[in-house]
């Protein structure tokens, strides 16, 4: 298991590297990259940032938990921080298990748990000029509700 | 007792801060500092129910903090 924030391109590659075991049968690599368009806006780059202390801490209760609910150590996540653009990876994930559907769900709650509880901002810049915070988790997590420990 | 409130993203861009300094009573709870926050100026564009950490962990309204946490108020979050 390892997980990181990072500022520099995330090489998905060597992720897949690193969680190569001979125990494991199945390996998927899950790679988030900015989008063109977003809600019908056209956008042209990206800036994340994040509560990194925060965020990190987050990172490893969320890999932790698949780690353990799907009985696989060869779990590999970074998320990149920072100015991105169109095409350029924002998120890499690496699970490898014996089978293929552990490797596949663990892979899949990952994501979906870091878009629900990571505090990772992202403002897009938008070709007319404009920018904007993008809401994206807030129909997905009720203010001040579910709380996780 | 002072307290650290950190602010991000859309929320510290409406507070024009990433951090504030309150001043509460010894025993407050989250939901007295959300309260505080918003009497600032521009508080109000924080929302009433806000996801809210204490240390890094994400904390319920009724937790009680202390003058050393560390406590930020999240704003809707949209990494991945």
């Amino acid at each position: 298991m390892r997980t990181a924030i990072v500022e520099r391109p995330i090489d998905s590659c060597a992720l897949l590297e690193e969680v190569a075991q001979h125990r494991n049968g199945a390996t998927v690599l899950f790679v988030g990259t900015v989008r063109d368009i977003n809600d019908g806006s056209a956008v042209s780059a990206l800036d994340y940032t994040a509560y990194s202390a925060m965020a990190e801490r987050e990172l490893e209760v969320i890999v932790s938990e698949a780690a353990e609910r799907w009985q696989t150590p060869d779990i590999v996540v970074e998320h990149r921080i920072g100015s991105l653009e169109l095409g350029d990876a924002s998120v890499a994930i690496a699970a490898a298990a014996p089978h293929r559907g552990e490797a596949f769900e663990a892979c899949r709650y990952v994501i979906e748990e870091l878009k629900k509880r990571l505090p990772i901002w992202k403002r897009e810049h938008y070709v007319d000029g404009s920018a904007e915070w993008i809401q994206a988790g807030a129909e997905r997590l009720e203010p001040g509700g579910e709380v996780r420990q | 007792m002072t307290v650290r409130v950190l602010l991000f993203a859309s929320y510290a861009d409406a507070l024009g801060a990433a951090e504030v300094a309150l001043d509460l009573p010894a025993g407050a709870r989250v939901r007295d500092v959300l309260a505080r926050v918003r009497e600032l100026a521009s508080g109000k564009r924080v929302p009433d129910k806000p996801m809210v950490a204490v240390n890094h962990r994400y904390a319920v309204e009724d937790q009680t903090v202390s003058a050393s946490d560390e406590i930020a108020i999240i704003p809707p979050v949209a990494g991945g």
